[in-house]
């Protein structure tokens, strides 16, 4: 059943309406005011009436740092449109203040003449000091290049609610969806979507539900009815593609990519996992999936959550370990013996800002070279990298099916701007996602003993893929011994035979290298015969740079782009693409590692660009790059 | 599954490999090598079913030497690769080879979360009371002032007591054997086999190479019945040479020896074992030398719900609850809408 949303231009219009193409809003206050429930309601709402959106959830790790202080200040951002776009946008047009705190980290961010909503009942001096405020900024006119509208929040919600059966604090809570109410209001959207998730939210405390729902109609009545807000703004829905649409949270599209993969290949899902920001939503995710007959360890720790998966999939199970970059690091053994024992598991690596703890809720790409190359021995594993966070599903079921084609150890990197980030997706049709059935070896078959009465061979290959075969315990007549010991080619017999070692190096390194065959090629955007620049982009920043490059292109500039899958192997025409261009520009949010790998690899001088900030780039400063580079002024 | 009706009988060769043993001559492993051979057979099971898994240490050798399925992994991971692999596969019967560095010093961390979640593992650790592999270091179980390769003036740092270990953390079977005894160690073995759950057997093993005569106090000939006393479920605690049996009684908390027999105390004041008491198991963990004797056979035996039954148990009511998880639901759950031919958009999946 589908019921088509009420239509915000069948209400009376008693305000000037301006229509936007697209419009940033942030929502921006204490940890403990809601942010980023306010923030995803506004999205879930304008994604049903259709507009293509693109979110990003900055919040501090502390879970609640002291209150009204800058460290506790926790943002929603969302970008909306009546187009495709691909990132949250770079400055707001929209603040949501909820506090003076808030006010003070994200005023610098919002654009000149943006529209700046403050909740002044929390602009008392206590407050103001905290945020490190000299004076009121409401009275001493630094906000007057902003559009402000100051909203006695808390007050207005206190008087909505009074009679309620709820204690002054619980009603508090509800001030953010006062404003809520007014936001939509001011972008037409309508409540419908967010009263039936207040109403599935507090089922089993009616009263509450009662409460935020009239907050929600009071605020939305407020701003139609005092005129508050000169304007109202329009963003008409986004001419996406046919087909059924939802939207999703990176970490969200990857479990369901790994759970899609299980159902694909016909193997039960495995995830060994440690709690770690921020990848523990996948965890808690897939636990909520048993009925799929997914298995989800909490280990003690690190090493115990990749080991477990190790022996999971020694059992024959799709096995998955899940971490960020600290959890990476404790699991490199681990994974030299997955390499070494050729046995298919999928690593995923949420990023995080790093060195050791660093920003554990900020976004980085900064562990590529640290997954390539930070083991011990000669130990290649193949790489890929998920760009968006619906894009999280199909990198999933790609790391998947390199994984068992190849019997070999997978790295798939996302970052916390993917994992917490959401866009709509169109939903796949599930007969037409990726076959990923594997055979295990049997008495006879697929790299089973011959039954002439030769004993079983571990690592005979497939001559195409070199993929050993998969035999697993249970079966019959192929009892065999592997390990982290160098193994004899054929037999898997430890061997410490000089030639040997060297020839399964090489074999190893062969395996993975043959993963390219079964890679696209490069798909270039723009002039695929060639031109000035190339920007060359990996994980996260394939929106900022897409953006970046359609808007020098529309310039006029000789621009092109290309955004990497496939990190290792790199694909097998990468080097001649990369030949055709001038120059090759590489944002990252690193130090350059990617740059590093192909300057290493292509012996060409890519021009890294690195933003190592902990959040994502903005279209414009890759933009402002490309102009730099091709010397135009604007 | 009925193929076990149809299984030939399996004999210790059946589960020889033809991989030449490597294990120094005269090492207790070999002794333990014959009776895990020995015993396998005789469980019934398909050796198919079978998976050794180890560590790093000479003891996690110990796969390469049996003709099951078998996985050298690495230092002090066994515990949670089998852990995995048994979650997964809860029919297999999963058995861990380690050491006492493996298992209590790199590994620790690992032991002690399976015998907590109880995973139905068979978890034999040789004890030798030094590192073997690495040429003679003190090891988590070496003695107090011990001097060796890496600390010449005498270590400085208490021991583990492994059994006390495993039962802090929870250990549903905690037994101890020694390698030459090779009936009590076979006995063991099958009794560690029986339990459905996490099963801690220490099997004190000689290192002839590097601390030979470890266990001398109680495998000489002149100490054996002296210096030992066998758990048995039932029976009262006594030991001793025939012209000198005693008891253990409880003075107060506090375990002693008590002359037992002609002049001696009545059998009823002396500690009758009970391997599923608690209090006694922890009692038992702390007996030995110099006062007591070493304590041998199963400590603690006590069922309880395992870690692959639970995680099983929550998969099939999911499934009873939520049918068998169709995919294409799942996607599209929550929020979803609908953009038509023609641009439309409609709240939830149209068509």
């Amino acid at each position: 059943m589908s019921t088509v949303l009420s239509d915000p231009s069948e209400r009376p219009r008693a305000h000037e309406v301006e229509r936007f193409r697209e419009v940033v809003i942030r929502f921006a206050g204490d940890s403990g005011d809601g942010m980023q429930l306010t923030g995803s309601q506004f999205t879930t709402t304008s994604a049903l009436v259709g507009n293509d959106l693109s979110t990003l959830p900055d919040f501090p790790a502390e879970i609640r740092a002291p209150a009204g202080t800058m460290a506790g200040v926790s943002a929603f951002q969302v970008r909306i449109a009546d187009h495709d776009i691909h990132t949250p946008g770079d400055q707001p047009d929209v603040l949501v203040a909820m506090n003076p705190a808030a006010l003070m980290k994200e005023l610098g961010d919002l654009k000149p003449s943006g529209v700046l909503i403050v909740n002044v009942d929390e602009f008392n001096e206590r407050n103001l000091a905290k945020a490190g405020y000299a004076s009121n900024p409401l009275e001493d006119g630094s906000l007057a290049g902003y559009r402000l509208y100051p909203v006695e929040l808390t007050t207005l919600t206190r008087r909505t609610l009074e009679g309620a059966p709820l204690d002054t604090k619980s009603k508090d809570r509800a001030k953010n969806v006062f404003a809520l109410g007014m936001v939509y209001w001011m972008f037409s959207r309508p409540l419908e979507p967010t009263i039936g998730w207040l109403e599935r939210k507090f089922a089993r405390k009616p009263e509450l539900a009662a409460a935020n729902v009239q907050v929600l109609k009071t605020g939305f009545n407020f701003a139609e009815t005092t005129e508050v807000f000169q304007v109202r703004y329009e963003v008409e829905p986004a001419r996406l593609a046919p087909g059924v649409y939802r939207n999703v949270l990176g970490n969200t599209a990857l479990a369901l990519g790994l759970v899609a993969a299980s159902r694909r290949s016909g193997l039960p899902l495995f995830l060994g996992a440690y709690p770690i920001t921020p990848a523990s939503s996948l965890l808690h995710e897939l636990s909520g999936l048993k009925q799929f007959g997914v298995t989800t360890f909490q280990a003690e720790d690190e090493i115990a959550a990749v080991s477990a998966a190790i022996g999971a999939s020694f059992g024959g199970a799709l096995a998955v370990t899940a971490s960020s970059g600290p959890g990476i690091a404790l699991k490199a053994e681990a994974m030299n013996l997955a390499v070494m024992a050729e046995l298919p598991l999928v690593v995923v690596d949420v990023q995080r800002g790093g060195p050791s703890t660093g920003l554990p809720t900020k976004t980085e790409q900064s562990d590529l070279l640290q997954v390539m190359f930070g083991r011990n021995g000669e130990s290649p594993v193949p790489i890929v990298a998920a760009s968006s966070p619906a894009d999280c599903f199909d990198a999933a079921l790609e790391a998947v099916r390199i994984a068992l084609a190849h019997m070999v150890p997978v790295v798939l990197l996302s970052d916390g701007y993917l994992a917490n980030g959401s866009e709509p997706w169109r939903l796949p049709e599930v007969g037409a996602l990726p076959d990923l059935r594997v055979e295990f070896a049997s008495n006879g078959h697929s790299g089973g003993a011959s039954g002439n009465g030769h004993a079983f061979a571990p690592y005979r290959r497939n001559p195409e893929t070199l993929a050993r075969p998969w035999a697993v315990p249970g079966t019959a007549g192929l009892e065999h011994r592997i390990g982290g010991l160098e193994k004899e080619d054929v037999t898997g017999n430890v061997s410490y035979d000089p030639a040997n070692h060297e020839r399964m190096v090489q074999l190893r390194a062969e395996k993975v290298e043959r993963v390219a065959r079964g890679i696209p090629p490069t798909a270039v955007h723009g002039d695929p015969e060639g031109g000035d620049l190339l920007v060359v982009g990996w994980g996260s920043t394939a929106g900022a740079i897409e953006g970046a490059v359609r808007m020098a292109r529309e310039e006029g500039l000789s621009v092109s782009r290309v955004h990497l899958r496939h990190l290792n192997p790199l694909p097998l025409d990468l080097g001649e693409v990369l030949g055709r261009f001038e120059r090759v520009l590489v944002p990252e949010m690193n130090r350059g590692q990617l740059a590093l790998l192909l300057r290493a690899r292509y012996l060409i001088d890519v021009v890294g660009y690195p933003k190592v900030q902990g959040r994502p780039f903005f279209r414009s400063e890759i933009l402002a790059k490309i102009r730099t580079l091709l010397g135009a002024t604007r | 599954m009925t193929a076990e009706a149809v299984t030939p009988a399996l004999t210790a060769k059946d589960f020889a490999t033809d991989q030449e043993v490597r294990w120094c001559p005269g090492c207790g492993d070999y002794a333990i090598l014959k009776a895990v051979q020995s015993v396998f057979p005789e469980l019934g099971i398909p050796r198919e079913r079978f998976v050794v898994i180890s560590g790093i240490g000479c003891s996690s050798r110990f796969p390469y030497y049996m003709e099951t399925y078998g996985f050298h992994t690495i230092h002090g991971r066994a515990p949670a690769i089998a852990s995995g692999l048994k979650v997964s596969r809860p029919e297999l019967e999963v058995w861990v080879a380690t050491g006492d560095g493996d298992a209590l010093s790199i590994g620790g961390n690992h032991l002690i979360h399976a015998l907590r979640r109880n995973v139905g593992l068979k978890i034999l650790m040789f004890n030798n009371r030094i590192y073997g592999l690495t040429k003679g270091q003190y090891s988590p179980t070496s003695e107090r002032g011990k001097r060796t390769a890496s600390t010449p003036s005498g270590s400085v740092d208490n021991p583990f007591n492994p059994l006390a270990l495993a039962l802090g953390a929870g250990a549903t079977f905690v037994a101890r054997s020694v390698d030459i005894y090779l009936p009590h160690l076979k006995e063991t073995l099958r009794r560690a086999a029986a339990h459905p759950g996490a099963a801690f057997v220490e099997i004190y093993q000689n290192c002839n190479i590097f601390n030979d005569r470890a266990f001398s106090y109680i495998t000489d000939k002149e100490n054996r019945e002296s210096s030992v006393v066998y758990l048995e479920h039932g029976k009262p605690l006594v030991f001793g040479d025939k012209g000198a049996r005693k008891g253990i009684r409880l003075a107060g908390l506090r375990p002693e020896a008590v002359p037992v027999g002609d002049g001696g105390v009545s059998p009823g004041e002396l500690v009758v074992w009970d391997e599923t008491d608690p209090q006694l198991a922890w009692l038992a963990a702390q007996l030995g030398p110099p006062d007591l004797p070493t304590p041998l056979g199963v400590l603690r035996a006590v069922p309880d719900l395992t870690y692959e039954q639970g995680v099983l148990a929550q998969i099939e009511d999911a499934r009873r609850r939520q049918g068998d998880g169709s995919l294409d639901e799942l996607l599209r759950r929550g929020d979803v809408w609908t953009v038509g031919e023609d641009g439309a958009i409609s709240q939830g999946a149209a068509g």
